[in-house]
């Protein structure tokens, strides 16, 4: 398969929303692009399997080089592996979803789709790309559109959230650019990912460029303490903003953590391992706790983001093989959870008007669709067997508890403990907002709409597909995560 | 005779417009309308002309000397002058005196093209002399405002000022060496301390002229009192042929003291950038704003210089390439605001969105590339320069530079945000854009946009470079 199809479709969508000439063009458009999307990211996921199942086993499939500035030797290089095909599926279940939440914005609709594709072609193509420069490029364009919908479509203290993670992230990605900088003069002027991970960085430079590579993709993932934007940023924005912030924005943080900082730099990852768990540990103890005291439905699904963001970080940081597949998975998970999640708050507001948990009783009566998905994804989140939380936490922990010194053993129960917290928030915002007695004023809400229906099922689609059959993902990330740790030497 | 004729060729053109515009203002005259269309007709024609007939060699005795890289500087800068004669039309057809601000503003380039080909001292000390005077009399042009003769006097004081510092250095560059050549004086140079002061005092001119600081602080009066067509000149045409000038003085001739050099770069870098991004976090005015942000620009520019390979120079040229469209395209979208409601001031620009989405839409893309964001070619000129800049391994000084990235993001983001999201009960009236302005806007939107993924752009840089 072409990847190039990949940056093409969101490309071609934007344009075309931008020369539609009315709201209902543009929205149709951007559904079809969307459609197109998840389409082509299937064609992908059964072209890879086709391929790996021939019994191909070079690292990268589908790859294409072109040599595009050949005096810094920048290539726009392409390729997928396993974890950048499961990236990509569960990039284009969100935004098929994102488009569809969206239906209903009226301020502005031509903007808000232009931008809602611009920030999927940034996460599309930074997840093919191998060569860093390349993915540096397509993680800027990334972020400034986030800038521009909590900025425009926002609600609440929009213009201090759009601003702190715009100047957040750019500082993060900031980082980044020294990181990329420093391996590119160290290793010989390459930009190359693969040509990088053959190469041997002396120890001295690992030790420099991995905490910045790793600290600057980590703003992104809510790495502790650079989480503070997470709150914010997620509560001020728009829900389909929430759910591409959450959903796919997080998961390039991690991805990046991974196959840059991690992959290329192993001597600088095993040296920094035990900062980044307790680092980790924090994340997941302190986001579920910061939790528990939110009364805001959005701002209890951005604390508890961090707390599952922390888990990504606990896999890398576990530099184990299964632990890794483990980190990848949960970003799969939280990233299908979460922004189902803010979708499902979206929904409630749009009806209630109103995000306060203690606000709310027994919507489960007016709303049995929305609230259902309610209960899915909080049992999702707290990680109850079927679902796909449970699936990624689990390989998770199996795989932290290979290392059989006491420090790891420690920071894999703290996290597991964390579990009991998250089952107390969950269970009490659900209890709140669904059961009880039906408030009068809230009797002659409506249930969701088709297009909320849709977008709620395809992403529930997505959590069963991990939960019940986790078979087919592991297959698709264990290779990947193999070459990874391979590389590093570990279990 | 030939040579002359194809080696000054640009030179030659300039200095035809300026006769052909003298004549007319001699004889007859013509309606400002026609006479601005002669002009822009005649730019775009040198424009084109600078592309071909292009020969390497040198001239009286070395004094003047052209290379296919100093052809392309200058049709660069040719460039910005034909699309300043399109963005400010508004206003230039309004000035009573347009033959006369055309000639000056064509002097000055024509000092800056003498300036970028000199080969000597004297030479250059003559062409900045001719650089810089019409651009204080073009500063001065809104005659019924008091500012704006302000400017034009702290212009005419400061760069008088630092002529005289020039004039000093070369004076003890001549005593210490013997010569004022530049193909003689690299070889001369040896580092003692007499020519170290020389090399100080002749820094310290460029710096003047490029606003480094600590010597920046004419810049912002300057700016906000000129009017716009002056304005962008100054902050694009001329940083621009200074930098060029600059960078290959500092390769070219004063090779051997690199070591000096390289390390006041690094100070002055951080400095520039520093204060300049503070600054510019305050400023109301729109002209005062791009003021500060075009110092913390040549900040950037610094850095790259400092690097000291060929990738410097190739990246500057490309950067200052993308700065002609993106600085423009910021001042062209401020000059129509200004000239159409008399409004200069950020907050003026709120709520701009609703009524006016193209000029919006065209200055957020000069913000964005300004502040380096991609896809435009911001991004690929700020990086190419911060790369040439790294190539010494300083992660220090590179993490300076670009944490001082992230702080410029925040006030491009200020005029995005005031124009997108802030709420303004009298916003802008919606502004008729002459077809001329909206021409140049969107070559320079264009030019925003292609220059930096068309990558083979940068490629014909380098290869010429070579």
């Amino acid at each position: 398969m072409n990847l190039l199809l990949l940056i093409l479709a969101p490309l071609v969508t934007a344009v075309a929303a931008l020369l539609a000439r009315s709201k209902w063009q543009v929205r149709w458009i951007s559904f079809a692009g969307s459609v197109v999307q998840l389409i082509l990211a299937f064609v992908l996921l059964f072209a890879f399997q086709n391929e790996r199942g021939t019994g191909n086993a070079t690292q990268m499939l589908f790859e294409q080089n072109y040599n595009i500035f050949p005096a810094w030797n920048i290539n726009f290089h392409l390729g997928v592996d396993g974890i950048s095909v499961a990236m990509i599926l569960l990039t284009s279940f969100v935004v098929v979803a994102g488009v569809l939440v969206s239906w209903n914005i009226e301020k502005m609709t031509k903007e808000f789709y232009f931008l809602l594709t611009l920030l999927a072609l940034g996460a599309y193509g930074f997840f093919i790309s191998l060569d860093l420069f390349v993915l540096f490029f397509f993680l800027e364009i990334a972020v400034i559109p986030k800038y521009l919908l909590i900025g425009i479509w926002g609600s609440g203290k929009k213009e201090y959230s759009a601003n702190k993670l715009a100047l957040m992230l750019m500082g993060g990605s900031a980082l980044v650019l020294v990181g990329i900088l420093g391996l590119y003069f160290s290793s010989g002027h390459s930009f190359d990912l693969l040509s990088l991970s053959k190469m041997n960085i002396a120890k001295g430079t690992q030790s420099i460029i991995f905490p910045l590579l790793f600290v600057g993709f980590g703003v992104f993932t809510a790495l502790f303490p650079f989480h503070t934007w997470v709150p914010d940023g997620h509560s001020s924005a728009p829900t389909a903003g929430s759910m591409f912030l959450a959903g796919i924005s997080m998961k390039l943080g991690g991805y990046g953590c991974l196959r840059v900082a991690t992959y290329l730099l192993p001597e600088g990852a095993k040296e920094y391992a035990n900062i980044i768990i307790i680092l980790a540990s924090i994340a997941i103890l302190y986001g579920a706790f910061a939790t528990m005291m939110q009364k805001d439905l959005k701002y209890i699904n951005a604390y508890s983001s961090i707390s599952h963001c922390g888990f990504v970080l606990l896999g890398i940081g576990m530099l184990t093989k299964t632990a890794i597949t483990g980190a990848v998975m949960q970003m799969v998970s939280h990233g299908l959870m979460t922004a189902l999640f803010f979708a499902v708050i979206g929904m409630i507001y749009d009806r209630t008007h109103t995000r306060q948990v203690s606000e709310m009783s027994g919507l489960m009566r007016m709303m049995p669709f929305i609230s259902t998905v309610f209960f899915i994804v909080g049992l999702c989140s707290l990680g109850l067997p079927g679902l796909s939380g449970f699936v990624a936490e689990m390989t998770i922990f199996m795989g932290s508890w290979e290392n059989a010194d006491m420090f790891h053993r420690i920071a894999t129960i703290i996290a597991c403990m964390s579990i009991v917290v998250t089952a107390v928030y969950i269970l009490r915002a659900i209890g709140q907002v669904a059961m009880g007695p039906a408030k009068e004023s809230f009797l002659q809400l409506t249930d969701a709409k088709w297009n909320e229906r849709m977008a709620a099922a395809i992403l529930v689609i997505g959590i069963l597909a991990i939960g019940i059959i986790p078979g087919w993902l592991n297959e698709l990330l264990k290779p990947a995560s193999e070459v990874i740790m391979n590389k590093i030497g570990a279990k | 005779m030939n040579d002359l004729w194809i080696l000054m060729k640009s030179e030659l053109v300039i200095t035809l417009i300026i006769f052909i515009l003298l004549f007319i203002k001699l004889s007859r005259g013509m309606k400002n309308e026609s006479l601005l269309a002669l002009t822009q007709i005649l730019l775009l024609a040198n424009f084109i002309i600078g592309f071909f007939f292009n020969k390497q060699g040198s001239l009286f005795g070395d004094m003047f000397y052209t290379t296919p890289l100093i052809v392309l500087q200058k049709n660069i800068l040719n460039l910005g002058v034909y699309l300043i004669s399109l963005l400010c039309s508004g206003w230039l057809k309004k000035t009573p005196h347009l033959p006369e601000f055309f000639m000056l503003m064509l002097s000055a380039l024509l000092g800056m093209f003498f300036m970028i080909s000199s080969g000597n001292l004297l030479m250059f000390y003559l062409s900045l002399e001719l650089a810089s005077i019409p651009v204080a009399a073009m500063a001065n042009f809104d005659l019924e405002k008091k500012r704006s003769s302000e400017g034009a006097m702290k212009m005419i004081l400061s760069s008088a000022f630092s002529s005289g510092i020039l004039l000093f250095g070369i004076s003890l560059i001549y005593g210490a060496t013997g010569t004022i050549s530049f193909a003689q004086l690299s070889s001369q140079l040896d580092g003692s301390p007499l020519q170290i002061l020389a090399f100080v005092f002749l820094f310290a001119a460029f710096a003047f002229k490029l606003s480094v600081v600590p010597f920046h602080l004419w810049t912002a009066d300057v700016y906000e009192g000129s009017p716009i067509a002056a304005t962008s000149f100054l902050s694009v045409i001329s940083k621009g042929a200074i930098a060029f000038v600059f960078i290959s003085a500092l390769y070219r001739v004063f090779q051997p003291l690199q070591e000096t050099w390289y390390i006041m770069l690094v100070i002055l870098a951080i400095a520039t950038m520093v204060i300049g991004n503070l600054f510019a976090l305050r400023q109301q005015n729109i002209k005062r704003f791009l003021a500060f942000s075009s110092i913390a620009q040549v900040g950037f520019i610094l850095v790259a210089i400092s690097s000291n390979d060929s990738a410097g120079i190739s990246s500057v040229v490309y950067f200052i390439l993308i700065y002609v469209f993106s600085n423009l395209a910021a001042f062209g979208v401020a000059s129509v605001i200004t000239d159409q409601t008399g409004k200069e001031n950020i907050d003026d620009y709120k709520g701009l969105y609703k009524t006016n989405p193209f000029l919006t839409w065209i200055l957020t893309l000069a913000l964005f590339s300004l502040a380096g964001i991609p896809p435009t070619a911001g991004f690929f000129g700020k990086l190419f320069l911060i790369s040439a800049g790294a190539a010494k391994a300083n992660y220090g000084f590179i993490i300076v530079v670009v944490l001082n990235l992230v702080i410029s993001l925040y006030y491009y983001l200020r005029i995005v945000r005031a124009m997108f999201m802030d709420k303004n009960e009298q916003p802008v009236e919606k502004i008729k854009v002459t077809a001329a302005g909206k021409f140049a806007l969107i070559l320079c939107a264009a030019g925003i946009v292609l220059v930096g993924l068309l990558s083979w752009i940068y490629d014909y840089i380098v290869m010429i470079n070579k």
